[in-house]
């Protein structure tokens, strides 16, 4: 597999009045083509702040990202990014809900719908393209999000905690769909959480990150034995305990360091 | 999202005898404050008129119930009454579309612009908590005495309060509903016309409903001061020449637009809101 995402001796320091915050310290890593690569850490070490810089909202302080050996500014890729909530807006209905990004990007035409439909229809929420986001589950409303994003076609995938605001079985139940959708759509996706058995469950790979300003403390390659591998099954893997574990141990010794 | 007003009733089906007697306790309750409601306005009335009748109170200072409506009927026969209703509603309503447009555009430039909001921040202040009734006099002097007075008294009666308002419901718009346009590959454009205008349309609906109020009131000061016409200067002009059944008579009038203007406005907003 080939090197997609390369993220290179990067820093980002944020600037207040009260005095700046180094929230990334010098992390490198890099992401193979269709890889699911986990990155977990504690509260505020910056886990947001990376993302922020892959999708381009923020610029780093030092260092560089490079998809297929370019820029990131310059490499015309599109990288899609799903957000905590799933942040349907409530006068829009499902179908205007997921048209939204092509809709911002000009890219909205006749065919679009065509696509948006069988999506709808793949996914399970065709029933609901007229209905409004609070007569959706927590679990609909988080496909509802991911379809937004990936009409935009997107090379890569961000996910920011993308379960933290269901309760746990959705959360179980959510998390088998979205990895499953983006297996199926053979996309590459970068998630981050602080929930280290979901972190095990659904990545090939694994950062962990230290305690603010963040540093990469150790990577993973997380390899089961179980067969139709799924977020769910991979939680009786033999193996699973064991990451749990060598990971936990990572997170408590930079938690007794500080 | 939906709020349909279902009639409630006590024959639905398949209630317990519990359920029904919950439900008929609650219409009840319902119609007793109505009729208390109707008690307090119609005995008003009737010692009112009583009052006047009896020689209790003059009712060549208060006016009567009877008198009100006499005088309504008068008025309303020589076409005087739609005359000054009509120039009060057309300033009212002027004015209320001037309020919400021009505090609109200014909560947009506000709001895109953090410089010009800072810098405009202690002149919307000052300018918002003066008693606009401060001004007339001065927009007397500068504009004469017209309507156009009339509508720029009863625009600064309501304005600022309005930008600052919408300014501060702009703002309030969650931060990361913001940056999911900017994940979607849109600019500051697409944040207020996706998000942020379509999130305040409630917001925007009870401000209306505010400044529907505040127009009125500015219109009436306005028409007292610098008025030949509506129900503002019925006012002044019946209580200098004692023509007290004018002045009640506009003042009641002025209950029922007031009210009938707010209602309309909630209907668009129950309208809306599905």
């Amino acid at each position: 597999m080939s090197e997609f995402l390369k993220i290179d001796h990067l820093s980002f320091t944020y600037h207040s009045l009260e005095g700046e915050t180094p929230a990334l310290l010098d992390v490198s890593f890099s992401v193979n083509e269709g890889e699911f690569l986990c990155v977990v850490g504690p509260s505020g070490c910056g886990k947001s702040t990376l993302l922020s810089l892959i999708a381009g909202l923020l610029t780093p302080s030092s260092g560089s990202i490079y998809i297929n050996g370019k820029d990131i500014k310059s490499s015309g890729k599109n990288i899609g990014y799903m957000l905590q909530k799933d942040h349907l807006l409530d006068w829009r209905n499902t179908l205007k809900n997921v048209a939204l990004g092509l809709e911002i990007q000009n890219k909205l035409t006749e065919s679009s719908y065509i696509q948006i439909n069988e999506m709808l229809n793949t996914y399970g929420l065709i029933t609901f393209k007229n209905s409004y986001p609070s007569e959706l589950s927590g679990g609909m409303r988080q496909r509802a999000a991911l379809i937004r994003t990936l009409l935009l076609e997107p090379d890569i995938l961000l996910l920011d905690e993308p379960f933290s605001a269901l309760d746990y079985q959705t959360r179980l139940e959510v998390a088998d769909d979205i990895w499953s959708i983006i297996r199926k759509e053979r996309k590459t996706a970068i998630m981050i959480t602080h929930d280290i058995s979901e972190a095990i469950s659904m990545s090939d790979r694994l950062v962990v990150l230290s305690k603010r300003p963040g540093t990469v403390k150790k990577i993973f390659d997380i390899k089961l034995s179980v067969e139709n591998r799924t977020p769910f099954t991979a939680r009786s893997a033999p193996e699973f305990k064991d990451y749990f574990n060598s990971i936990w141990k990572e997170l408590d010794s930079n938690e007794q360091k500080k | 999202m939906s709020k349909k007003s279902k009639k409630i009733s006590v024959d639905s089906l398949n209630v317990s005898a519990a359920q029904k007697a919950f439900v008929r306790k609650y219409l009840l309750k319902k119609r007793r404050i109505r009729i208390y409601q109707i008690i307090i306005l119609v005995s008003f009335i009737a010692f009112w008129e009583l009052g006047t009748y009896f020689g209790i109170v003059d009712p060549f200072i208060f006016s009567s119930p009877s008198r009100v409506i006499k005088t309504i009927v008068e008025m309303a026969m020589d076409g005087m009454l739609f005359y000054h209703i009509g120039i009060t509603l057309i300033e009212t309503l002027i004015s209320f579309a001037l309020v919400n447009l021009i505090g609109l555009a200014v909560a947009i430039i506000l709001w895109w612009n953090d410089s010009i909001s800072k810098v405009l921040e202690p002149y919307l202040i000052v300018l918002n908590s003066l008693p606009k009734s401060a001004l007339a006099p001065v927009f007397i002097v500068w504009l004469g005495n017209n309507m156009k007075t009339i509508i720029i008294a009863a625009i600064s009666v309501a304005v600022f309060g309005s930008i600052i308002t919408m300014y501060s419901d702009f703002k309030a718009v969650e931060e990361d509903k913001i940056k999911l346009i900017y994940t979607l590959g849109g600019n500051k454009k697409d944040v207020l016309f996706k998000v942020v205008l379509p999130a305040n349309i409630p917001s925007m609906i009870s401000l209306m409903k505010v400044n529907i109020g505040l127009s009125l009131v500015g219109v009436i000061i306005g028409e007292f001061l610098a008025a030949k016409a509506g129900l503002g200067y019925l006012i002044i002009y019946g209580s200098q020449v004692f023509k007290l059944n004018w002045v009640i008579m506009s003042i009641v009038i002025l209950c029922f637009i007031a009210t009938g203007l707010y209602k309309l406005l909630s209907y668009f907003e129950k309208k809306y809101s599905r």
